[in-house]
């Protein structure tokens, strides 16, 4: 450990403010984009399962395609 | 490769390197305005205009700093080893401010050649080390060894 | 060998083949990276010793690297992709950038924000307009540009097109970025870590620095991966087997 205790090291010889901003800051931003894109992801699944529960009560009529994506040939 | 990828291909290219080289002319051309200060060698040679707020910087030789004993008022010279020129200034200095130490001065170069400043910050160098090890150094130091040089 | 990364390539094509790939390493990559980077963060935090001369706030150094490090690299990772939309057409790497874009953007505000709190008992100033700091922050703006963009043309072709171009418009910033500290006089010092030279950098600062960059690396990549899953089910919902996934509640 480089300081003597806990004050010290929460109080970083007065530079204590901007280093927890910063941290508090980075840790905020990557944990919102996480949680963010999770759920970006479980709520198109989602919708697409209700899209897919209205189909099958008849109240919907949209055939599924084989695929939107073509193949590529790189050569 | 297919031959419409390769055309596709070069024509990106020659895009890119085009608009690189235009990008490129354009800072060139303006790179005394992208410069964010001269350095002592300028002021010396007249390139800093005089009459307009501009910003010096290099490092603030040893054994040059004077404080002054009424205020806040402090000259010390910057130099970048080849020319220096002499900076007033009166407020409170960064920290990191000290002899040896790099720093960029916003301010007007007077026609005596002194250059007042109304803001000093403090340059960092590149090289980051523990108390010990920059102790250590300077005892080597000390013995006749050469200081690391600090580049801009 | 060159056999092998054609077929790798061809592979790409396929958005369901990618799906199951990514699925499968996300765990680690997550993983991994959280390990890592916690282990610099608390290593650069409590454990490292002091500078010589900014004392601790120097520690920022941990955070503020990483991200400035990593929004860099996206973009030129956006910048790979758009070449490929635009040569070989490949519908994955316009959704690579759709899907890392906002990440991007997210990595250049915080080191622009880590360095301004940084420059304040550093320099003395919050922001000047050198040209490392400048650049940095048109960085920023082309991010914006990019988001914008993707989300204004409706028209997939053209909308990755578009994108694709204004992104590669946009890579001639990061040579500027990297030799702005080299080419003219900055405030913001030179770069301590150099390809051909050891680091200016004493080594019980630059380890957890080095796990940090890593391990944000990995994050970024289980991000990528997780988002660009996102991109991939909202152009595929169409199909069989997106369908079925969703019936199977995502798994």
């Amino acid at each position: 450990m480089a300081f003597d205790s806990i004050s010290a090291f929460i109080v970083m010889g007065g530079h204590g403010p901007y280093v927890w901003t910063c941290y508090a800051v980075f840790v905020l931003a990557l944990l919102g984009l996480g949680v963010w894109s999770r759920r970006q992801r479980n709520t198109v699944l989602r919708t697409q399962k209700r899209q897919m529960d209205l189909e099958q009560n008849g109240r919907v009529t949209d055939k599924p395609a084989p695929a939107s994506f073509t193949r590529i040939h790189p050569s | 490769m297919h031959p419409i990828r390769k055309k596709r291909l070069t024509i990106i290219l020659f895009l890119l390197a085009g608009l690189a080289i235009a990008v490129g002319l354009t800072t060139y051309a303006l790179r005394q305005n992208i410069n964010l200060f001269y350095d002592p060698t300028q002021i010396a040679s007249g390139e800093a205009p005089l009459d307009a707020r501009i910003r010096a910087g290099g490092m603030v030789k040893q054994g040059s700093v004077v404080r002054s004993d009424q205020d806040l008022t402090v000259e010390f010279e910057v130099t970048d080893f080849v020319s220096s020129v002499t900076v007033r200034y009166t407020g409170i200095l960064p920290d990191l401010f000290d002899e040896g130490q790099g720093v960029v001065a916003m301010g007007r170069l007077h026609p005596d050649g002194v250059f007042v400043a109304d803001q000093v910050l403090a340059k960092h160098d590149e090289n980051y080390m523990p108390p010990e090890v920059s102790d250590a150094l300077e005892k080597a130091e000390a013995s006749g060894a050469r200081a690391p040089a600090m580049n801009q | 060998m060159w056999q092998f990364i054609r077929q790798l390539f061809h592979k790409f094509g396929s958005p369901k083949w990618f799906y199951g790939i990514a699925s499968k390493m996300m765990p680690w990559l997550l993983a991994i990276g959280l390990i890592l980077l916690l282990a610099g963060l608390v290593w650069g935090l409590a454990f490292a010793p002091a500078e010589r001369l900014q004392g601790n706030s120097y520690r920022i150094i941990f955070i503020h690297v990483p991200s400035a490090f990593l929004a860099q690299s996206i973009y030129i990772m956006m910048a790979v992709a758009a070449v490929v939309t635009l040569v070989w057409r490949m519908k994955l790497a316009d959704l690579f950038v759709r899907a890392v874009a906002p990440v991007g953007a997210v990595l250049t505000f915080l080191a622009l924000f880590t360095g301004a709190v940084w420059g304040k008992p550093t320099w003395g100033t919050w922001w000047v307009w050198d040209a490392r700091l400048t650049s940095m922050l048109i960085l920023l703006f082309l991010y914006f540009g990019v988001i914008v963009l993707m989300s204004a043309i409706a028209d997939e072709k053209s909308s990755a097109r578009g994108v694709a171009v204004l992104v590669l418009v946009g890579v001639v910033n990061i040579p500027i970025i990297k030799y702005s500290v080299e080419w003219w006089n900055t405030l913001h010092q030179p770069a301590t870590f150099k390809l051909t030279e050891k680091p200016s950098m004493a080594p019980e600062m630059w380890v957890p620095l080095l796990f940090a960059v890593l391990g944000l690396y990995l994050l970024f990549g289980w991000l990528a991966c997780l988002r660009m899953q996102t991109e991939i089910l909202k152009r595929e919902r169409r199909t069989r087997w997106v369908r079925d996934l969703a019936a199977a509640g995502g798994n």
